[in-house]
């Protein structure tokens, strides 16, 4: 039997991806995560001195404490089972990648196992993330400087 | 008679005991009453993940021994094997138990591959007692393979659990009243082009197919000479692709097919597409399948161990998954 063949056979039994159910679960989880950052960012903004542009960043921090939370207890797995990308996108989506390998590693040693494995799967986020943010800022850069937008 | 992969043993080495410990987890499969051993602590209290895949594996041991009332001085040749880099929780087992050793991979199909070696050494002559079998924990294997155990990835629903589990077989040359190896057959590494590590049941069923054709075909048999045919841990998936597979082959009774991987947690869809893993039909053959074979509700039976030769490496490479599928006969009279 060729391999042509064989994937026919192959895809006519294998169950296709159910996009629609997968998108509508990861907008409601990723919905979620997002709404609650939005109270928490109203929180540091209500109660402390904090602007809307400056309470982003003690929010990531608590969003992300908590992941680290859930990550712990064992639940964000379940969240992310649940709501594939909608789990997967949001900031605390990113600690849960950093904290469960830190977690995974910690019986090598806290230099070569958790230090060296902790941005294993996160370090690719933080690489095209700044790349990405880079080329940005270059293009905007250019822009402002031929005077067609402004900072 | 040795031709083609196939193997025959006309002095039947026999089964005479064997040793399974699983998992916490574990105590969902359908099989748990059989299993011998199951632990509360999914790294059975050991310090890290590798080392309770080690004692998993060497409590099967003691136990397969001790039921003969045996100890690991007494046995000529060990011979297990496991997923894990370098099989290092066998090593260490092997350090531990002391019986000469010899590693064996053939991944989720070392179950099979162990006791097909074990009864050509008994075969020959050369080992009066010889511990073979294989054994996985969940944790280990899933960071060898995929991601961290924590880490939020969703799995689809061909995507299988890996079992933590072991199955140990002790074989001696023939004695009455215990099920018996008559022959195998050693399978052909199939490569169909799939790429997909969640869906290895699509890249092993060819394998299962092929072995199969070519042990039916080899020693003269039909699927209705058997009470079952088991495969190892193709899960739901793989298994309805197996099946169609064999329809193509023009056999239509499949009412003795089964699957160890698909049957271990009962189908339950928490664990997608069902188990995986050396130990997976390992455990299920050594307990579940060997303890029908001793109340004689089967007399003979099929087993055919299928595994995936892949590594994280190879899949990242954009490399296709190559499988693998050994089959071995036994029989109680």
């Amino acid at each position: 039997m060729d391999k042509e063949k064989y994937a026919k056979i192959e895809q006519s039994i294998t169950p296709t991806t159910p996009i629609l159910k997968n998108v509508f679960r990861a907008f409601i989880t990723g919905g979620t995560i997002c709404l609650i950052a939005q109270f928490i960012a109203v929180f540091y903004m209500t109660f402390f001195n904090f602007t809307e542009r400056t309470a982003s960043n003690p929010t990531v921090a608590t969003m992300i404490f908590i992941s680290m939370l859930l990550t712990g207890f064992g639940l964000y797995k379940k969240i992310g089972q649940f709501g594939g990308a909608g789990g997967a996108v949001p900031i605390t989506g990113f600690g849960n990648a950093v904290i469960s390998a830190a977690i995974e590693h910690k019986t090598e040693g806290y230099v070569l196992g958790v230090g060296g494995n902790m941005f294993k799967l996160a370090g690719s986020v933080i690489l095209f993330g700044v790349f990405s943010a880079f080329l940005v800022a270059l293009v905007k850069t250019i822009l402002v400087k031929l005077g067609v937008a402004t900072w | 008679m040795v031709k083609k992969g196939l193997l025959t043993f006309p002095s039947l080495p026999s089964i005479v005991a064997t040793g399974v410990t699983a998992g916490p987890l574990e105590k969902k499969s359908p099989f748990h009453s059989h299993f011998d051993k199951i632990y509360d602590d999914e790294s059975c209290d050991a310090k890290t993940n590798e080392h309770g895949h080690a004692k998993l594996m060497e409590d099967a041991c003691m136990i397969a021994l001790s039921k003969l009332g045996k100890v690991p001085s007494d046995a000529d040749f060990f011979l297990v094997g496991d997923l894990v880099n370098q099989m290092t929780p066998s090593n260490f087992t092997a350090t531990s138990i002391g019986i000469p050793y010899i590693g064996v991979f053939a991944a989720c199909a070392t179950s099979v591959s162990s006791m097909l070696l074990a009864a050509l050494l008994t075969e020959s002559g050369m080992s009066q007692l010889t511990i073979a079998g294989s054994a996985s924990q969940h944790n280990a294997i899933e960071r060898q393979f995929r991601y961290p155990i924590e880490y939020g990835a969703q799995k689809g629903e061909t995507a299988q659990w890996t079992a933590t589990a072991a199955g140990i077989a002790a074989i001696t040359p023939h004695r009455n009243g215990v099920p018996s190896i008559v022959c195998g057959t050693f399978g052909k590494a199939v490569d169909m082009g799939m790429t997909d590590p969640l869906n290895m049941g699509a890249a092993m069923a060819p394998a299962a197919a092929d072995t199969l054709k070519r042990h039916l075909e080899g020693h003269n048999k039909q699927v209705s000479d058997y009470d079952c045919i088991m495969t190892g841990d193709l899960g739901k998936n793989g298994f309805a692709i197996f099946i169609k597979l064999v329809q193509n082959q023009g056999i239509t009774n499949i009412d003795n097919f089964s699957d160890a991987g698909m049957e271990f947690y009962g189908k339950n869809p928490d664990f997608m597409a069902g188990a995986s893993g050396a130990g997976c039909s390992a455990a299920v053959y050594l307990s579940e399948v060997y303890a029908k074979l001793l109340s004689k509700e089967y007399k003979k039976v099929l087993l055919i161990a299928t595994g995936a030769l892949l590594s994280p490496m190879s899949f990242q490479q954009g490399d296709t998954i190559p499988s693998i599928a050994h089959a071995i006969e036994l029989t109680m009279k």
